[in-house]
């Protein structure tokens, strides 16, 4: 059996924000073609890895290592993973008045591709992923997330990421908000990119994983993975909430 | 290029000059007998004669302006500017006789190219004089004037001597003085009854001498129900002494016609650019300003609209870019003279590496004048903390019917904007030129699309190197 290429690799990862610890020695690998879904309470550090991963410079990293792809990823700076092919989908994407959707999707493409931009292929391309996400073509002509709904943001998240087409997609909170329709297509838009990425998935509901089989479901309480399991993790967390888990549960009962 | 020169140019994009080929230049310094001098040079009309020597005099007795920044006006050394230079005999119309070496500047200027696509017709304003002039066939078939203003005063007389001054006289300001009596160039237009221009008449200008003084004088005549839509747009080199610019721009719009008058300036960043932009309108007229501020030391610039018959509209849009050494004191200034004018103002700044811009403007509603309406938006965006804005907003208003509207804001780039951008392979040069593309989009859209291109461009280099 040939081992599958290793995308991300954190070992004992200790993160800081302006001195107050959230991230509390957390260590995964994640292979490509492998999809992880990460849970967990608000506050137990999720955004905090998807946002430190992809290198805001508000986080500081006190202790462990991140690496992408082999390499180790401190020395990288927020674009450079971008151009690396390490892609987060936002949880708030932020709204950038006066630029046109267009414009700035044929930007961001042109600025992680090593050649030239051809209009036509470009072209393509767009069409057939606004296709599939069930996009009209009115969104190019918009500012990018100005007025838009929370399904429409995070729809041009996942048309982002389908154009981008990256090694290692992490999605927080993705699905969010999301009514059924949009759903289907942010998971529509997951399953596309999965088999060639390794992808992290942040969420807080089970409900996103009808429509995305994930391969590892990991709990992340205080800022440490304290089970991982497989799909079936996820429902049981549905049933059963957080509690049981807790390290401390029955010590301060 | 000298030594001297390239060190103060530094990479300035359009720090070029070509030598300076002049057949006539005067000496520095300005007299009563070097305003009658250019006068006589140009053979002008005496009445000519006799406005430029009374705008002469006035501009002796009047006290710089003491508001806006007047540490920087004081340092304008009047004795040290050439009031007339004249870089080839006649004006030019036809581009094959257009000298060389002013067609490279041209050429570097990307002009020839611009004209074919989109030039209704060409004053191209090197130095004092127009040296190249084309009209479009259409544009003579439809009997619309176009001509540089020393041509038009030459030509047409009459209309000249009837407009003059009419909009912008002479004792407006110190400055509409200096220009009265110095005037050269600048483009004289006249569009006939219920013509309507269809591509937009556009002129460059461009300073390309030490210490010269630009001085140009436009009028622009829309006589009733037609519309035109007039472009000028420069870009000058840097010298290490200060130079001046100081036009003066009269715009009347008869009973339903309109105008739009398009400016990007980019003067570099040595030159006073001291501009009196005005226009009246008629009945159900329409004036439009859409004014674009990037270059110059000190701009003031306050583009002015006087409604004067009943129904007449107002629009100003404005953007500013003040950068390390830069003022841009602009704004607008609207007056509600007639009942039922509207007007509408909106003013996008950006302050950058200690750069200054500042919002002046004046909305001015008259006791007769029933029934206005006006807003006005002032935002300004701040890309460090170094840097400043501020809004000086004046309001007179004498009847209680007017509908006015005028909100402010000010913010900065946020770190969320950033890291989004960044995140999606932006540097973070290239996220802040989408974030101040974006900002001045209002205004970038109204123009026509070649000079667009080339603002976004101008803008995006003005962030490459400048995040430390």
């Amino acid at each position: 059996m040939v081992m599958a290429r290793e995308i991300l690799r954190i070992e004992n990862l200790h993160v800081s924000v302006e001195g107050t610890p959230i991230i509390r020695g957390l260590s995964m690998t994640i292979n490509q073609g492998e999809i992880h879904v990460i849970m967990g309470r608000n506050g137990a550090g999720k955004s905090t890895l998807a946002n430190v991963v992809m290198g805001h410079p508000a986080y500081e990293i006190t202790e462990g290592s991140i690496h992408y792809c082999s390499e180790p990823l401190e020395e990288l700076s927020v674009f450079e993973r971008a151009r690396a092919g390490m892609f987060l989908s936002f949880q708030y994407p932020a709204v950038i008045p006066g630029v046109q959707v267009g414009t700035f999707l044929k930007k961001s493409v042109q600025s992680v591709s090593d050649e030239p931009l051809k209009g036509r292929a470009f072209r393509k391309q767009l069409n057939e992923a606004m296709a599939s996400l069930e996009m009209e073509k009115s969104v190019l002509s918009r500012y990018v997330n100005d007025g838009f709904s929370g399904g429409e943001k995070k729809r041009l998240e996942m048309l982002q990421m389908l154009l981008l087409k990256p090694t290692l997609a992490l999605l927080d909170e993705t699905d969010s908000g999301l009514d059924i329709d949009a759903l289907r297509i942010v998971a529509k838009g997951i399953n596309q990119v999965a088999p060639d990425a390794g992808c992290l998935i942040i969420t807080h509901y089970q409900r996103l994983l009808d429509h995305v089989k994930p391969h590892f479901v990991h709990v992340m309480i205080d800022g440490k993975i304290i089970k991982t399991g497989g799909a079936d993790l996820a429902l049981e967390l549905e049933a059963k909430g957080y509690d049981w888990l807790e390290p401390t549960a029955g010590a301060e009962a | 290029m000298s030594d001297e020169a390239r060190d103060v140019i530094g990479d300035y994009r359009f720090g070029f000059h070509d030598p300076e080929n002049s057949t006539i230049r005067f000496d520095k310094g300005l007299s009563e007998q070097v305003v009658r001098d250019i006068s006589e040079l140009k053979n002008e009309p005496e009445w000519m004669t006799d406005i430029r020597v009374k705008a002469y005099r006035h501009f002796v007795e009047r006290k710089m302006p003491d508001w806006g920044n007047c540490h920087a006006l004081n340092e304008i050394n009047f004795e040290n500017v050439t009031y007339f230079l004249r870089s080839s005999d006649a004006t030019e119309k036809d581009w094959d006789d257009v000298p060389e070496d002013i067609k490279n500047t041209f050429d570097r200027l990307g002009i020839p190219d611009a004209e074919q696509k989109w030039l209704g017709g060409v004053t191209a304003q090197y130095e004092s004089e127009a040296v190249y002039h084309s009209i479009r066939e259409d544009l003579e078939a439809q009997g619309v004037l176009f001509f540089d203003m020393d041509s038009g005063l030459r030509e047409h007389p009459e209309i000249v001597k009837k407009y003059f001054g009419t909009v912008v006289p002479h004792s407006d300001n110190k400055f509409s003085a200096l220009n009265t009596a110095v005037w050269s160039g600048g483009s004289f237009i006249y569009v006939p009854k219920n013509v309507h221009v269809e591509m937009p008449v556009q002129a460059y200008f461009r300073i390309n001498a030490k210490n010269m003084g630009q001085f140009e004088r436009t009028l622009i005549i829309a006589d009733e129900g037609s519309s035109i839509h007039y472009v000028e747009g420069c870009t000058a080199p840097t010298y290490s002494t200060d130079s001046l610019h100081s036009a003066v721009v009269e715009l009347i719009a008869m009973k339903g016609a309109k105008i739009r008058y398009s400016t990007i300036q980019n003067w570099s960043a040595n030159v006073f650019n001291l501009v009196t932009k005005r226009g009246v309108a008629h009945e159900r007229a329409t004036i439009e300003w859409v004014d674009g501020n990037i270059g110059s030391k000190l701009t003031m610039k306050y583009p002015a609209v006087l409604l004067k018959g009943e129904g007449a509209h107002a629009e100003v849009i404005s953007v500013a870019y003040a950068g390390a050494g830069q003022h841009q004191d602009a704004g607008a200034k609207v007056h509600h003279l007639a009942p039922n004018t509207t007007s509408n103002i909106l003013s996008k700044s950006i302050s950058k590496n200690g750069g200054r811009s500042s919002y002046r403007g004046m909305l001015q509603v008259t006791p007769k004048a029933d029934g206005c309406r006006s807003k006005i938006v002032c935002d300004a965006l701040m890309l460090d903390s170094d840097s400043r804005s501020d809004t000086y907003p004046t309001m007179e208003v004498g009847n209680s019917s007017a509908d006015l509207e005028h909100e402010a804001s000010v913010s900065k780039v946020s770190g969320d904007q950033l890291f989004y951008l960044m995140s999606r392979g932006f540097t973070e040069e290239q996220a802040m030129g989408l974030i101040v593309n974006g900002f001045f989009e209002p205004f970038t859209r109204e123009l026509p699309m070649e000079y667009a291109v080339e603002l976004n461009k101008l803008l995006e280099l003005e962030m490459e190197g400048s995040i430390g």
